[in-house]
């Protein structure tokens, strides 16, 4: 049985519109797409709900919070508003799509399966790995993707960030508040991170930058005890003690349940028709990260997650009467008292 | 929330090394987001296996002799104990296959 799911007695009944991803993307399309009386399901992950930004701590940047938020509290608002207008959410795994047909199946890893005349893909993306030999074996070792999650183990140590974006700095300052020093590497002499992070990082006492730096190898037997590094102008090898290594270098979108399936662009992102969010398949729309490789802000993924609902909404009202009429069962459906 | 039995620095020997079931231990913390994902997943498998394994929980901002004992350095970790020894480890929230798959050997 999946957790967080309110007993209709028409889940499993022709639904018209399911909507794979729980970030803002996802919840946004939910939350239109509620208002549109499209009674949408969403798929939430089973360990992964919310999104990348339940990784987060303060959100600064996301407007109408001058004060800030924290991420998992802003992630708890979206799905809050979503389930208001009526989504119903699963927390599941989709591990298959059957999208050709009117009918889209949706089969979940506890093997139900669902279907809809619609389907918003909004799965984002995953966090990007270095790639070196020893990674995944150190993995939860002293090496981790996540410094809200871990850097509460690296109280007084001396660690270190991949990347120079918004993300690695954030991590870092984050660390500073465990670590007693935290070096960041970054491969070339220049950060993509904003100004105003960036200005953090530098005066960050516990921060000092290596840049024009590569990881080259991840060294320690049970855990992580440095790393090798080599300089990216002259070549130059050399090793850093280390306790931890926090890898920051971006991520790529999830699109492995689409693959063979939808149109992609060179970048690995969904191609989607212009501005709008429909893909080379009739009622399957895209939105979030997994279209795009450039902005990939919670803002822009929502802007996007209503494009789609509204693309779905457009979609479904022109469908034939009698292909409707099957999911509109669905929404005079009254919920069943828990 | 989890029906496991939390487990301190002070029980640990009683509740889990001396048992004579296997011990599945599950390291979490308050703040700790994939730690509340993965629990009723955790919470799920035990039942479906009471016979076999018993689920305890180590809150390791309380308890952090323990968590230094056995080198946690990411949560969640799952760590299977039988006769006072770990015999599998798990880090991370992974979905409920994943999970039963990793702990196969010792479920069936």
């Amino acid at each position: 049985m999946s957790s967080g799911m309110t007993p209709h007695k028409e889940l499993f009944s022709l639904r018209q519109t399911i909507i794979i991803g729980s970030g803002p993307a996802g919840y946004t399309a939910a939350i239109y797409a509620a208002r549109a009386n499209l009674r949408p399901l969403l798929i939430a992950s089973s360990v992964e709900a919310g999104g990348e930004l339940m990784k987060t701590t303060e959100v600064e940047n996301y407007p109408g919070f001058p004060e800030g938020i924290m991420g998992p509290d802003l992630m708890a608002a979206f799905q809050a508003q979503a389930e208001r207008f009526g989504t119903e959410i699963v927390l599941d795994d989709v591990i298959s799509l059957d999208l050709s047909g009117d009918v889209k199946r949706v089969t979940l890893g506890n093997g139900d399966v669902h279907e809809a005349l619609s389907v918003i893909f909004a799965t984002g993306s995953a966090y990007r790995k270095l790639g070196l030999e020893d990674e995944e074996r150190l993995s939860g070792h002293g090496v981790s993707w996540c410094a809200t999650c871990d850097g509460f183990f690296f109280r007084k140590k001396t660690i270190a960030v991949v990347g120079g974006g918004d993300s690695a700095m954030e991590e870092a300052n984050f660390l500073t508040k465990f670590a007693d020093k935290v070096y960041v590497i970054h491969r070339s002499g220049s950060l993509r991170a904003s100004k105003t992070m960036q200005d953090r990082s530098f005066e960050n006492p516990k921060i000092e930058f290596l840049f024009n730096q590569t990881v080259e190898h991840i060294y320690g037997e049970e855990a992580v005890t440095g790393v090798g590094l080599r300089n990216t102008v002259d070549g130059a090898e050399t090793t850093l003690d280390l306790s931890g290594l926090f890898v920051a270098i971006g991520a790529d979108p999830r699109t492995h349940l689409v693959h063979g399936m939808l149109d992609f662009n060179s970048d690995g992102t969904i191609a989607v028709d212009g501005r709008s969010s429909r893909t080379n398949i009739r009622g399957v729309f895209a939105a979030g990260d997994v279209l795009d490789p450039t902005y990939r802000q919670a803002v822009t993924a929502a802007g996007s997650g209503t494009v789609a609902a509204l693309d779905a909404e457009h979609y479904l009202a022109s469908l034939p009467k009698d292909l409707l009429a099957g999911a509109e069962t669905v929404a005079q459906t009254e919920p069943v008292p828990a | 929330m989890s029906t496991a039995k939390d487990v301190t620095d002070a029980s640990f020997q009683a509740d889990v090394l001396d048992s004579e079931k296997l011990v599945l231990v599950d390291f979490w913390a308050e703040w700790c987001g994939p730690c509340r994902a993965v629990s009723p997943i955790l919470d799920q498998i035990a039942a479906e296996h009471s016979d076999k394994i018993e689920l305890v929980k180590v809150n390791v901002d309380d308890n952090m002799e323990i968590a230094a004992k056995y080198k946690i350095t990411s949560i969640p970790a799952m760590k299977l104990f039988k006769g006072g020894e770990v015999v599998k480890s798990v880090i991370g929230a992974k979905p409920k296959p994943q999970l039963e798959a990793d702990f196969a050997e010792w479920l069936k």
